[in-house]
């Protein structure tokens, strides 16, 4: 397999050209994900300096007002954000090379809402639900609608083509929200608890609610990574990875199932938020190459960062209020997605 | 078109001797026509007649025709009547219009079955600008909101247009790709009005952004009723040109059509009746896809016939799912945009079936 996957990433243009830089560049990354979050944390309506910050971590007092603040809303915030970006990208960056679809994204694909009608249908039904439940019912609404969508996409001559999946995408994202709608219509108090939420944001997210979450989609991150070969390999088309001896059926499988806890989890965490699982994998895809081992561990950090950032502007920008992170995001992806559209998709 | 081809048979055609102008349909247009008609006024004393107070259809059509005066109930019947039920459902009927008509333009204009309103992000846009209007200025004219909903379809409409051309023309797949992304961007602008709004007025509009024909009044029907004078009409006339764009640019071109230009103009008539229809209901999606289909399916795809029959198809079916709406879990009711969601998006799975190879 290494002796196949080497002469792909040496036909391919992209900016880190020696393979030898790409470990060093991941360690740099890291270290900039760890930055932003740091950043992050010392930006608020309370000002605490980065040494605070330190003890808060490292020698947690509890008497401390500020130590408090940080361990029990910033730190929890800071955290989802890493965690919902990186899921999101990583889910893109599979979506994009299993359907070899550049416009591939849990939010555009309509993922995200089915996940979020599941959720609003569990407050609803339910009332307060216990954390558990958001999970449970975000991976079961982004796995039907994952499915529906891959279906209805995939029918017909070309299979999955761009426009098909993006079609079918959006009108069963229109359908599931209008149902959506129908229940928080009917319901101020669900309503009120989660319009927020709906909007795509990282406020208020408390640690019960990311520990619920956050092992599906770790879990999801680490079998990303354990499948990026195969996905590698099937980037290349579906005839190329069978002639190379792939069962493809049973990896698009597998790799759907990661999918869906990677989405599911971080739309259950944080709303729908759109658009990142779309810039970072292509922007990863032209800096490290086509090679999913290292695309998929990139994607995951820069998402990560791209989610952290856009969540400190969205708290600056018109403060003291706050916009959800999952509308900052679509401002910064939509011109992406035309620019996809425009200059990357053939007819 | 050659003025005096010969007439086949299946063909209607209207050509005044005195004026520069000929029209020629489908010979099944008027008997659909009439058909189509027909189910509205039978649906349309129906809904008018059911309700919290019952009225039976017989004294429904008595009241609208005024000659129950000495009725006992006249009054009640009179009220209700004229002041909630009619105007409501004429709202429906004339949004249906609207919005399928807009459709099918827009489905002519890219050649893709599939085209809608609510796709293309004009629907997006058109309720973008009446939210606004709606949330900063207080007590708005209702006749105002339709222009401000055009503005603000016009605006994205062009956004979109000159985002998708490229290379002197603009192909079908990238006008819709790029709706898309416009209708995101404009989705997050309504979200953050959405957001900073009291919650009871959030509500509001809520129900207005799902589509909903709910207490609207005589100042409704008229101010659509204008905007569907102008446009409708226009429609009507600019479907030679139509016609001829569905034939594809090339060919469209080889007949002699400013392809570019026509499109532009028939893109402005079907986003002036997209955004008559969202500033008056809010944005009801799905009609702008189905009616065009069907009725295609029963006239023909020669646009002379499919525009006028598909709005009034169009008028049916809103007529029939505001009926549904609000029968379907009373006493409370739907909106009827979650009708049409509803009844739509099946219909959407059929028609995508159907075009899967395309």
């Amino acid at each position: 397999m290494t002796a196949q996957a080497q002469p792909i990433s040496k036909n391919t243009t992209r900016v880190l050209g020696r393979r030898a830089l790409l470990l060093p560049g991941l360690l740099i990354c890291i270290a900039l994900l760890v930055m932003s979050v740091l950043w992050s944390i010392t930006l608020g309506a309370a000002e605490i300096d980065a040494q605070v910050v330190y003890d808060a971590l490292f020698n947690f007092d509890e008497t401390s007002f500020e130590h408090l603040i940080i361990q029990t809303v910033r730190l929890p915030r800071v955290l989802s954000g890493v965690i919902v970006g990186a899921s999101l990208a990583v889910a893109g960056a599979i979506m994009q090379g299993l359907t070899r679809n550049p416009l591939a994204d849990s939010g555009i694909l309509g993922i995200n809402s089915g996940a979020a009608f599941a959720v609003v249908l569990a407050v609803f039904l339910l009332g307060n639900p216990p954390l558990s439940v958001y999970a449970l019912f975000g991976f079961i609404g982004a796995a039907v609608l994952a499915g529906l969508v891959y279906g209805l996409g995939s029918m017909g001559r070309g299979g999955p083509t761009p426009l098909k999946l993006t079609l079918a995408g959006v009108i069963l994202a229109a359908f599931i929200s209008s149902f959506t709608t129908a229940i928080l219509i009917g319901d101020q108090e669900t309503l009120d608890k989660i319009r927020f939420w709906t909007a795509g944001s990282l406020a208020g997210r408390e640690m019960p609610l990311l520990l619920q979450t956050a092992p599906y989609m770790l879990a999801g991150l680490a079998g990303a990574m354990f499948i990026s070969r195969q996905i590698t390999t099937i980037s290349l088309g579906d005839d190329v990875a069978k002639g190379l001896g792939q069962n493809t059926g049973w990896v698009k499988v597998v790799a759907a199932f990661f999918v869906v806890l990677l989405a599911g989890g971080a739309v259950a965490l944080a709303g729908p938020i759109g658009f990142v699982g779309l810039i970072i994998p292509h922007v990863v895809r032209f800096v490290v190459g086509v090679d999913y081992r290292w695309v998929i561990p990139y994607a995951a950090l820069w998402g990560g960062i791209l989610v952290t950032v856009a969540d400190v502007f969205a708290r600056v920008i018109i403060r003291p209020q706050e916009l959800p992170v999952g509308v900052m995001m679509a401002f910064v992806g939509a011109p992406f997605f035309i620019w996809l559209a425009r200059w990357k998709v053939k007819r | 078109m050659a003025a005096k081809s010969e007439i086949k048979s299946t063909w209607v055609v209207v050509r005044p001797r005195q004026l520069p102008f000929s029209y020629r349909m489908d010979r099944r247009v008027p008997l659909v026509a009439l058909a189509i008609l027909l189910f509205t006024g039978i649906v349309l004393v129906m809904s008018i007649s059911y309700g919290e107070y019952d009225i039976s259809p017989l004294e429904v059509v008595r009241t609208i025709l005024n000659v129950n005066q000495d009725h006992p109930d006249y009054k009640n019947y009179y009220l209700v009547v004229h002041t909630f039920r009619l105007p409501r459902i004429l709202v429906a009927f004339l949004v249906g219009m609207a919005l399928a008509a807009s459709g099918a333009i827009m489905q002519g204009i890219t050649r893709n079955p599939l085209a809608d309103p609510y796709l293309l992000g004009v629907s997006g846009g058109a309720g973008l600008a009446a939210v606004a209007i709606i949330v900063w200025l207080n007590n708005v004219p209702v006749s105002v909101l339709p222009w401000a909903a055009f503005a603000g379809a016009l605006i994205t409409a062009v956004l979109i247009y000159t985002l998708a051309w490229k290379g002197g023309s603009s192909t079908p797949i990238r006008l819709i790709l790029i709706g898309v992304a416009i209708e995101a961007v404009v989705g997050a602008i309504t979200s953050i009005m959405l957001l900073f709004g009291r919650i009871e007025q959030v509500q509001q509009a809520y129900v207005w952004l799902t589509g909903s024909v709910y207490g609207r009044n005589w100042e409704h029907v008229h101010a659509l009723g204008g905007w569907l004078l102008v446009f409708l009409p226009v429609a009507i006339l600019m479907s030679r040109q139509l016609n001829m764009l569905a034939l594809g640019d090339d060919t469209a071109k080889g007949l002699g059509l400013r392809v570019e230009w026509q499109r532009g103009l028939l893109l402005i008539v079907s986003v002036a009746l997209a955004a008559a229809a969202v500033a008056v209901a809010g944005t009801i999606g799905f009609i702008g896809l189905v009616a065009p289909h069907v009725t295609r399916r029963l006239v023909g795809p020669s646009h002379e016939g499919l525009i006028p029959v598909s709005a009034l198809f169009g008028g049916a079916l809103l007529v029939l799912a505001d009926l549904i709406g609000r029968w379907a879990i009373a006493p409370s009711e739907l909106p009827i945009g979650i009708v049409t969601a509803m009844i739509g998006a099946p219909y959407f799975l059929y028609l995508f079936y159907r075009n899967r190879n395309r």
